[in-house]
């Protein structure tokens, strides 16, 4: 079967690699754990959007829906479980700065 | 046409309010701005002919995540707010770049020719999303319970071992 990608596939992907492109500025850029982890929703943002993406281009519609509600309950797990190592680290160092997490440091 | 301009609109809006989600100072506001681009993605997702995915995202994106990114933010309150603002203004004195450099690679992006052959498998017969949930993709399912429970027993491990410090 040839190529037929709806012409406004490619606005939609480059919309996409743009988020992507914030979402990983924001993980390199900032120092507070918080802020890495806005990072990380942004790029999943990203890939979710790209997943309904291509379900609607290919026509595979129920089969996108299914793989984006996988990805958001996956999505949803590792911020709870992320948000409760921020609030633990903030207890033990007082601080939520990246840099700061030295304990390990051999 | 008017879809095609209505998510274009759609998706400045998402790219706008996540970059302000990442430029903005207080924290707050970047959990705000992030649950707008949510909010957006929703609507983008409807449109997309993804409902139940849209209805996902708005309750559990859009609600619990932001719900949870601001009992974070306010239970690692620092102790002083001037000084948290000065550190992240300290942080973000570079973040106008971003704009920049979303600006150059849009540009760039906008001059690539986009149009790989690649071939598309056929149209699904079956495209109802709950037969496809729980037939087709049922692994998916098991995979999800089993995470949820991963991150639940994450969860209580990591506040049972505070509580026991604090004693």
């Amino acid at each position: 079967m040839s190529a037929n990608i709806p012409a406004f596939f490619w606005q939609f992907v480059i919309f996409v690699i743009l988020l992507f492109v914030t979402g990983v500025y924001c993980i390199m850029v900032t120092r507070n754990f918080i802020r890495v982890l806005i990072g990380l929703e942004i790029l999943t943002k990203a890939v979710t959007l790209l997943i309904v993406l291509a379900g609607f281009a290919t026509g595979h519609t129920a089969l996108a829906q299914a793989y984006a509600v996988t990805l958001i309950v996956i999505e949803v797990v590792v911020i709870a479980v992320a948000a409760g190592i921020v609030i633990g680290v903030f207890r033990v160092n007082n601080s939520l700065d990246v840099t700061k997490l030295r304990n390990l440091k051999g | 046409m008017k879809m095609n301009l209505l998510c274009l609109i759609l998706l400045f809006l998402m790219l706008l309010s996540s970059v302000w989600a990442v430029m903005t100072r207080t924290l707050l506001k970047a959990a705000i701005g992030l649950a707008l681009a949510s909010a957006v993605l929703t609507v983008l997702m409807f449109l997309l002919g993804a409902p139940m995915a849209a209805v996902f995202e708005l309750s559990v994106c859009a609600g619990l995540i932001t719900v949870v990114f601001v009992s974070t933010i306010s239970l690692t309150k620092p102790i002083s707010e001037k000084a948290e603002e000065e550190r992240e203004r300290e942080h973000l004195k570079f973040s106008w770049i971003l704009p920049l450099i979303l600006l150059a690679i849009g540009l760039a992006l906008k001059f690539v020719p986009f149009a790989f052959d690649f071939n598309l498998p056929p149209a699904a017969l079956n495209n109802d999303f709950r037969s496809v949930l729980w037939n087709t993709r049922l692994l998916d399912i098991l995979g999800q319970i089993t995470i949820i429970l991963a991150g639940v027993f994450g969860v209580i491990i990591l506040f049972k071992e505070k509580k026991e410090n604090e004693r």
